[in-house]
């Protein structure tokens, strides 16, 4: 069997600090494969944007440090080449679009002339050549007039526009992978899923492979195919959607789920998740997410639990697994138990 | 776009006017009469006296005399000194030395205040850094007249690098030594600006974006942050021609250079008020004009900027 | 202007922070305390201050005192001062002992100092207060007067105005430097009592009909004043590096008065030849400055979250 496309496998990151360090993720694993949409999805200091980061290489280092793990793409570990080798994967293999577009563009330049700049680096492609290139990526990102807009700057135009503006510079070089760090949240409700769908649109076109950062189950629900949920760092739970939404099989997913209204369950109370996120200069021993854990017995604040199949056992009905060969996982002890009930 | 200039220029109108009243007041309230210091020790027939008090408009009320001279400002006719001489000329032959000076301060600051700026600012906590941010701080630190008598003891006298005093070396060498000094103490705060802007946007998101683009260091930090950080260095050059012009006057003392600083110093000196208001104006124009300037400049540095 | 975009910085953090202020504050302290720089900075202060308020612990020769001019200008026996002899910084022109007067030529500077900051402070608190909490045409008749006395350059009206004055006292030059120093205090002020004007608390002040007045005092005060105190306190060295230049330029103090800036100005014919001349009075002035510097570089860091 040939090597995913994109393995993360034992990812560690720390922040140092004078006198402290933060523990952003520990042994974070994960692979996607061509075509696939993977949703990485956590609350906010769960490490998922971090680990972005490492995997694009553009980590602010200092405070953060990779401490252990390695970032493959088709077999080659990002974390050990040299910058200059480095560079070549960045943007042009693999790409990402931030959160907040208006302050991920460059101000003072104009947006056509961003986005060829990738064609001009990365292809040694003519000033000229690189505009017209640019226009056409706006166009296919469905930016009206876009021959005129490439002269606008970023402060121009609105939210959504600009995202796709964002959007047509990561896939200036046609990029294997797209990481979309929660790409919707700052814009409101309707452009949210107009831009959702132009990016499954183009990643259908384009088979690549998109990893989805996002905080919000809603979003990933219609275009993810699998859903890795973290927590404190690392991967609790890993399923396809369906299943996830079906069966969760940690408590955390149960409780995010307990706690978001659904169309399909009427007449259920919403129940919070008791407790704050963790601590990560001071991650609780055993399972991270024991204080907060209804289910929680001795076993869970001495033993850290691994993230393992669940047995197919407590619910046959289930599909074992998804497209892509990746199975039902979960990090907790009980997790039969948590599914099954 | 001129709708703003036109609109900026009206505005300088006011700023000009009260600033040259500030000092018209500041000057012929100056105790001391300007005729008697004229007459030197002679005593002066009373009719020669008077002749000369109306002749300067001394015999009429402040306001009055101030609303003459404006008038007189706007026909380009900045007076006459006491002792006779057209203050527009004055300033002709002393303004070529006072311009090369302040300008080869500022080139200085601008130059090299920027350089060592960037030169820092690349790795925030680095030796670089430590060494720029400590050596700021100490120039700042020096009172610029101290720092002038050092330089020439040091520089001047002591290693014979530059010429201590005078002009007769010509531009640049004459102007390098107090052109030095004077643009030190502002060197320094362009210097930690252009630092502190630029670490400042090396956290941007924009700049992030740059290197996720696979773009090589060179050019994240050329194209993507040193633009944007330079936007209020920029602002900064502008303002500071006003206090480098200012400065002239401790500078060329120390130098002994034939400028309009010089000038102003001896003028107040001897209370001859024409000379003063003169040259002052003409500092406080200088200073508008390079804002202005400014403004405008900050629009092409940032699109963000629109001129309403 | 490179202090107001730092400043701005403090400010924000300074304001944004206000509720959970104890702990920002003792966070601060902390990291203050692991500074040497700080360390440095307090000690050498703290010897100014002592110099400046109890100068007969360091000379029992009164100010001026026993000068003999027959003793003029000798120069120091070796470059070490604790060395013995009658006069280990040696004489000056007069013949005074110039230990003796760099220790009585300690307070005048560090009086003025603090008097101009007092001064342009409460000025800065006042104007920027009516300005940015009422607006409209108090606010922009005070930004034009704000302009009229930014666009005069500081050293310029300070040399023209002082002149003007019959006196040169302490009070005279902290007088005429605080009149010329509040602009850039008064438009932080005024931005930030902007920024905390349509705050919701205050906002809900209003709404329970508390007076202008006491919504100013008790809500918008605490929260806008921290950075334009911490500014004015940066600044206390710069103004003491003006107020050795005005002496230096001769429209300072006077005689009979001792100031830094004046024993500079009494040996600038002979410094030449008698370099201690220049060095002893130029280090201290130089070291107070420099520690007002560092103390303020390292208390904007320790308030600077983001910094760390």
């Amino acid at each position: 069997m040939s090597a995913p496309l994109l393995e993360v496998d034992d990812l560690h990151i720390e922040f140092r600090t004078r006198g402290s360090t933060v523990s952003a993720v520990n042994g974070l694993s994960y692979t996607l494969d061509e075509g696939e949409t993977l949703a990485i999805l956590g609350e906010s200091g769960s490490g998922k944007s971090v680990s972005a980061q490492a995997v694009m290489g553009i980590l602010d280092s200092p405070p953060a440090h990779v401490t252990k793990g390695a970032v493959r793409f088709r077999g080659t570990d990002l974390l050990g080449l040299p910058e200059k080798r480095r560079r070549a994967y960045r943007g042009a293999r693999i790409a990402m679009i931030f959160q907040d577009a208006l302050s991920a563009l460059n101000p003072v330049h104009r947006v056509g002339d961003q986005i060829a700049e990738m064609l001009i680096v990365h292809r040694k492609m003519s000033r000229g050549d690189a505009r017209k290139s640019a226009v056409e990526l706006m166009d296919r990102v469905r930016i009206p007039s876009a021959a005129s807009r490439a002269g606008d700057f970023p402060h121009q135009f609105s939210g959504g526009m600009r995202q796709r503006v964002m959007i047509a510079m990561a896939l200036a070089l046609e990029p294997d992978v797209l990481i979309a760090d929660e790409p919707t949240t700052a814009l409101d409700v309707t452009v949210q899923a107009q831009i959702m769908k132009l990016l499954s649109e183009l990643q259908d076109e384009m088979a690549m492979g998109l990893i989805l950062i996002t905080h919000d189950l809603g979003v990933v629900a219609d275009v993810a195919d699998r859903i890795a949920l973290m927590y404190a760092g690392r991967v609790v739970e890993e399923a396809g959607v369906r299943d996830l939404y079906a069966r969760p099989a940690h408590p955390y997913a149960e409780g995010l789920l307990a706690s978001v209204p659904r169309i399909d369950v009427r007449g259920r109370a919403l129940t919070p998740i008791k407790g704050a996120p963790p601590n990560l200069a001071a991650i609780p021993a055993g399972c991270p997410f024991h204080p907060r854990c209804p289910r929680a017995r001795d076993r869970c604040s001495t033993e850290v639990p691994e993230l393992r199949v669940v047995s197919a056992g407590a619910d046959p009905g289930a599909a074992p697994a998804v497209a892509g060969g990746s199975a039902h996982r979960s990090a907790c002890h009980y997790a039969e138990e948590v599914a099954g009930g | 776009m001129w709708r703003y200039v036109v609109r900026r220029l009206l505005q300088m109108v006011p700023v000009l006017i009260g600033t040259t009243l500030l000092i018209y007041l500041a000057v012929f309230a100056l105790p001391g009469d300007p005729i008697r210091v004229l007459g030197g020790d002679k005593p002066m027939p009373p009719a020669v006296y008077n002749a000369l008090r109306h002749h300067y408009h001394l015999d009429e009320p402040l306001i009055v005399q101030y609303g003459k001279y404006l008038w007189g400002l706007v026909h380009g006719d900045f007076g006459q000194t006491l002792s006779g001489q057209a203050v527009s000329d004055v300033l002709k032959t002393d303004w070529s030395v006072t311009a090369r000076l302040a300008l080869t301060a500022w080139i200085f600051e601008m130059v090299v205040g920027i350089a060592l700026g960037v030169w820092a600012g690349r790795r925030k906590g680095g030796v670089a850094d430590t060494v720029v941010l400590s050596g700021t701080t100490m120039v700042i630190a020096i009172p610029t007249f101290v720092l002038a008598y050092s330089a020439q003891l040091l520089f001047g006298l002591k290693l014979g690098w530059f010429p201590t005093a005078g002009t007769d070396d010509g531009w640049p060498y004459s102007y390098l030594l107090p052109g030095i000094v004077l643009g030190s103490a502002n060197l320094a705060y362009v210097a930690r600006l252009t630092r502190t802007s630029l670490v400042e946007n090396f956290r941007s998101d924009y700049v992030r974006t740059a290197v996720a683009k696979g773009l090589s260091r060179r050019r994240v930090l050329v194209r993507h942050t040193l633009r944007n950080s330079l936007i209020p260095v920029v602002t900064f050059l502008g303002i500071d021609l006003g206090s480098l012009m200012a400065g002239t006057i401790v500078i060329e003392g120390i130098f002994n250079l034939p400028g309009i600083g010089g000038q102003i110093f001896n003028a107040i000196q001897i209370k001859d008020g024409p000379t003063v208001v003169g040259i002052a104006t003409l500092l406080v124009l200088v200073y508008l004009f390079a804002n202005l300037v400014v403004d405008i400049l900050y629009g092409v540095l940032d699109p963000r900027i629109r001129y309403e | 202007m490179s202090e107001t975009t730092e400043v701005a910085a403090t400010a924000q953090t300074g304001a944004v922070v206000s509720g959970a202020s104890a702990s920002l504050w003792s966070d601060a302290w902390r990291e203050l305390c692991r500074r040497v720089t700080f360390w440095v900075a307090v000690v050498i202060l703290f010897f100014m201050g002592l110099l400046a308020a109890l100068p007969s612990l360091f000379t029992n020769l009164g100010p001026n005192g026993h000068c003999d001019v027959r003793q003029a200008k000798q120069r120091p026996a070796s470059w070490n001062p604790f060395a013995a002899g009658e006069h280990p910084f040696g004489t000056d022109s007069h013949g005074c002992d110039y230990w003796a007067q760099m220790v009585h030529g300690t307070r005048a500077p560090i009086v003025v100092g603090f008097l101009v900051t007092g001064i342009a402070l409460t000025l800065a608190i006042v104007l920027g207060s009516l300005s940015g909490y009422y607006g409209r045409l108090l606010d922009a008749f005070l930004s034009r007067v704000t302009d009229i006395f930014f666009g005069l350059p500081l050293l310029l009206g300070a040399v023209v105005i002082l002149t003007a004055f019959p006196s040169h006292g302490m009070f005279t030059e902290s007088f005429v430097l605080g009149l010329l120093w509040w602009p850039t205090m008064t438009r932080l002020m005024r931005g930030q009592v902007l920024s905390v004007r349509d705050a919701d608390y205050v906002q809900a002040a209003r709404m329970l009909g508390a007076r202008d007045l006491r919504i100013m005092v008790r809500h918008i005060l605490p929260n806008a004043i921290a950075p334009v105190f911490v500014y004015a306190m940066l600044n206390v060295g710069v103004v003491i590096g003006y107020e050795a230049t005005l002496d230096y330029l001769g429209v300072g103090l006077q005689y009979p008065t001792v100031s830094w800036g004046l024993q500079l100005s009494q040996a600038q014919e002979i410094f030449t030849d008698y370099p201690y001349l220049l060095v002893y009075p130029g280090v201290f002035l130089t070291a107070t400055v420099l520690s007002f510097l560092l103390l303020g570089d390292a208390v904007r860091d320790a308030l600077d979250p983001r910094l760390r």
